[in-house]
């Protein structure tokens, strides 16, 4: 007996489930079907369940996406596409959640490194073989609804692989655009970094005005000793439903950074779950920036499984207008987790008396020799750096722009290529009021 | 220059400053000493225009302009500069770029176009060299994570750049190492022109053994209880401030 929210869905899309059953290879069909089997017995989650007690998804049930179609032409303009495409940076486009061969640029990877279309690497038994035990290994779909859902109904996605002792010249662009609307765009990523390795891989959201829900798991595997940075620059559109996963496995003495940017959508949720084992390091940013009615949800898990594991987290919010942000991280160091050093903050910044901030930072330490803190604050602009400013020269209304450019700018800054945080610096002064910030002189 | 006639100000209910009179003539570095709690640093506040404060009587009056009526920032660009005790740490704005957006506010206030970008460049490395400060402070968040010398320093600095006329230093000295005090004063006898005037709030005559003030006010209980040339200053040095503080009672 399904709950009410998702039974439409599971009407909806027995074709759409039929089809991708058919075309998978045996032990995906079986991962499709429990994870049916749970999105029938669980459907999307609910207010009730704590990690979601923030998060309004009521939408999903007032209107029924359909899986998005595969469009045999593309609507995508490839010049507009330049404005979050980067040239400095291999890239792979997925479509309304389809690869684009045409849009993707994938000449001169160095031999060994894959970057695919996931239908297509599990088309092909060769790394077929390889994703048994990573799909779904990273998070399973018992995580949450949207997990499950995603599992069951995921067409495409994207592949990555980058060998052992690879060190990648240039980072890795994954671009999700969204052109079609009233559709669901349910997308996996995997990405395996073997040991010793090194990369930097952007995920990219932008999306046409549909109204449209984007669905995107990814699960990264950091082997032994390698160093990934996964950027998340999520600009979907301003209607749009963003319910995004990113769930890690860092092996011993590997490190991961990643940095979220969360700045479109209606409602936007971004999940990002690490476990480190012995020695490992992670750091997660993130900026959410929400005006008007957004809904910018931001929830993190770090695990600490083994000993010597460093994480140090920094959220940043800015909430204009009737806007909302949310920031729940939590930090679990297992007993075994001894030396553990965790640092986690968030700060928010409220723009106007309307817009709110809710912040949750839980640490749950099981180990007794391990250093961790959290910090949290939530306010406004501070009044003495207002008149500083006003006393050198800047007038008031340019003094709070730039001190709210200035304190989201943080974020923006720890940006390292160039490109990327040029993309991501035009993103931010576009959703703010910027009178008296000059580009130029930054 | 300045002209402060009977000025009173309360915060709320509570009168802080209490008739003050003072005359600044183009050039003149008047130096205000005083206790704590005596008003000095609300009138460098009220100089410059910070709120929270409420002027009850009297007047400043800048370069024939009422300087009480102007917002922070057209003070500013009329040449008002306030060196804070505490510089304000400002992260996510470069110290460049807040020179850059002083500077062409003051320009563009008197008519001017926005100045060249080079030649900025050329102007602020210069100062920098000056100051003996690294040119890598340029590209830092303003005051983030300086020392209490670097942030004196940086205040020298934006000063320089901005070359105001009536200078207003609170508690300059305060936090300095006397390697530090000594470049910070460098600094400011470099800035010393006939049309160019200092206000000096100190607690301490120490920043004065390297400033040398034309006039020495003492503050007490909001007002000027004293008057008189740098000597004023020693003799503080050596009797404290109750001698000043218990003739103003008993008169």
């Amino acid at each position: 007996m399904a709950v009410a929210n998702s039974s439409q869905y599971i009407d909806a899309y027995a074709q759409t489930f039929a089809d991708l059953s058919e075309q998978s290879v045996a032990w995906l069909k079986q991962q499709r079907a429990d994870a049916l089997e749970q999105f029938t017995s669980t459907g999307f989650p609910a207010a009730r369940d704590e990690e979601w007690r923030y998060t309004q998804i009521s939408a999903l049930a007032k209107t029924l996406f359909l899986p998005a179609q595969h469009s045999a032409s593309i609507a995508v303009d490839a010049e507009w596409l330049k404005n979050y495409q980067l040239a400095d940076a291999w890239s792979i486009v997925l479509v309304d959640g389809f690869f684009s061969a045409e849009l993707s640029v994938l000449d001169g990877l160095p031999a060994g490194v894959v970057v695919s279309s996931l239908a297509q690497a599990l088309a092909e038994p060769a790394s077929a073989a390889l994703l048994t035990d990573k799909l779904n290994q990273a998070v399973n779909f018992d995580e949450n609804g949207f997990v499950a859902f995603n599992s069951a109904y995921f067409a495409d996605g994207v592949w990555v692989h980058i060998p052992a002792k690879q060190v990648l010249a240039k980072p890795i662009q994954i671009v999700h655009v969204a052109t079609q609307s009233a559709v669901a765009i349910n997308t996996r990523t995997v990405i395996v970094a073997d040991e010793q390795s090194e990369a930097q891989l952007i995920e990219t959201f932008v999306g046409l005005e549909g109204a449209y829900v984007s669905v995107a798991i990814a699960e990264v595997f950091v082997g032994q000793n390698a160093d990934v940075t996964l950027y998340k620059v999520q600009v979907e559109s301003e209607k749009a439903l963003h319910f995004g996963g990113t769930y890690v496995k860092q092996a011993r003495d590997a490190r991961f950074r990643h940095d979220n940017f969360a700045l479109g959508g209606l409602l936007a949720r971004s999940d990002v779950h690490t476990d480190l084992d012995q020695a490992s390091e992670c750091e997660l940013n993130g900026l959410y920036l929400g005006v008007k009615r957004q809904h910018i949800d931001n929830h993190t898990r770090i695990n600490h499984l083994k000993p010597h594991g460093i994480s140090r987290e920094l959220y940043k919010g800015v909430l204009d207008d009737k806007a909302r942000g949310v920031f729940q991280g939590r930090v679990v160091v297992a007993e075994d987790a001894q030396k553990t050093d965790s640092q986690m903050n968030n700060r928010n910044l409220l723009l106007s008396n309307d817009a709110e901030a809710d912040t949750k930072p839980q640490l749950e330490i099981y180990a007794d020799d391990v250093k961790c803190g959290h910090g949290v604050t939530v306010g406004q602009l501070d009044e003495k750096s207002i008149f500083y400013l006003q006393s050198r020269c800047v007038d008031e209304e340019t003094a709070r722009n730039m001190l709210t450019f200035a304190f989201a700018n943080e974020m923006v800054d720890k940006v390292k290529i160039k490109s990327l945080h040029d993309v991501i610096l035009g993103q931010v002064l576009l959703r703010f009021p910027q009178e008296g910030i000059d580009k130029e002189w930054l | 220059m300045l002209s402060i006639k009977n000025l009173h100000v309360s915060v709320g209910d509570k009168p802080i400053l209490k008739g003050i009179n003072l005359e600044i003539k183009p050039g003149e570095i008047h130096a205000i000493m005083g206790p704590n709690g005596s008003g000095k640093s609300t009138l460098s506040h009220i100089l410059s225009g910070k709120s929270g404060y409420t002027v009850t009587e009297g007047s400043a009056t800048y370069q024939g302009k009422d300087l009480l009526d102007m917002p922070p920032e057209i003070r500013a660009r009329e040449g008002v500069f306030l060196a804070f005790q505490y510089p304000v740490e400002i992260p996510g704005v470069s110290n460049v770029y807040l020179l850059k957006a002083a500077l062409n506010s003051i320009r563009k206030h008197h008519g001017q176009s926005e100045v060249d970008a080079m030649d900025f460049l050329t102007l602020v490395k210069g100062k920098v060299r000056l100051l003996e400060m690294d040119e890598k402070f340029l590209y830092r968040a303003v005051n983030e994570g300086f020392s209490g010398g670097e942030k004196k320093r940086n205040e020298i600095l934006q000063m320089a750049i901005l070359e105001p006329k009536l200078c207003i230093l609170d508690e300059t000295d305060s936090g300095l190492d006397i390697d530090a005090l000594k470049i910070v004063s460098e600094g400011v006898n470099s800035l010393r022109s006939p049309d160019r005037s200092f206000v000096m709030v100190t607690h301490y005559q120490r920043l004065l053994d390297y400033i040398k003030p034309d006039f020495v006010h003492v503050l007490a209980h909001g007002q000027i209880v004293k008057s008189g040339g740098p000597e004023l200053a020693l003799e503080l040095e050596e009797k404290g401030y109750s001698w000043l503080e218990d003739a103003e009672a008993s008169a």
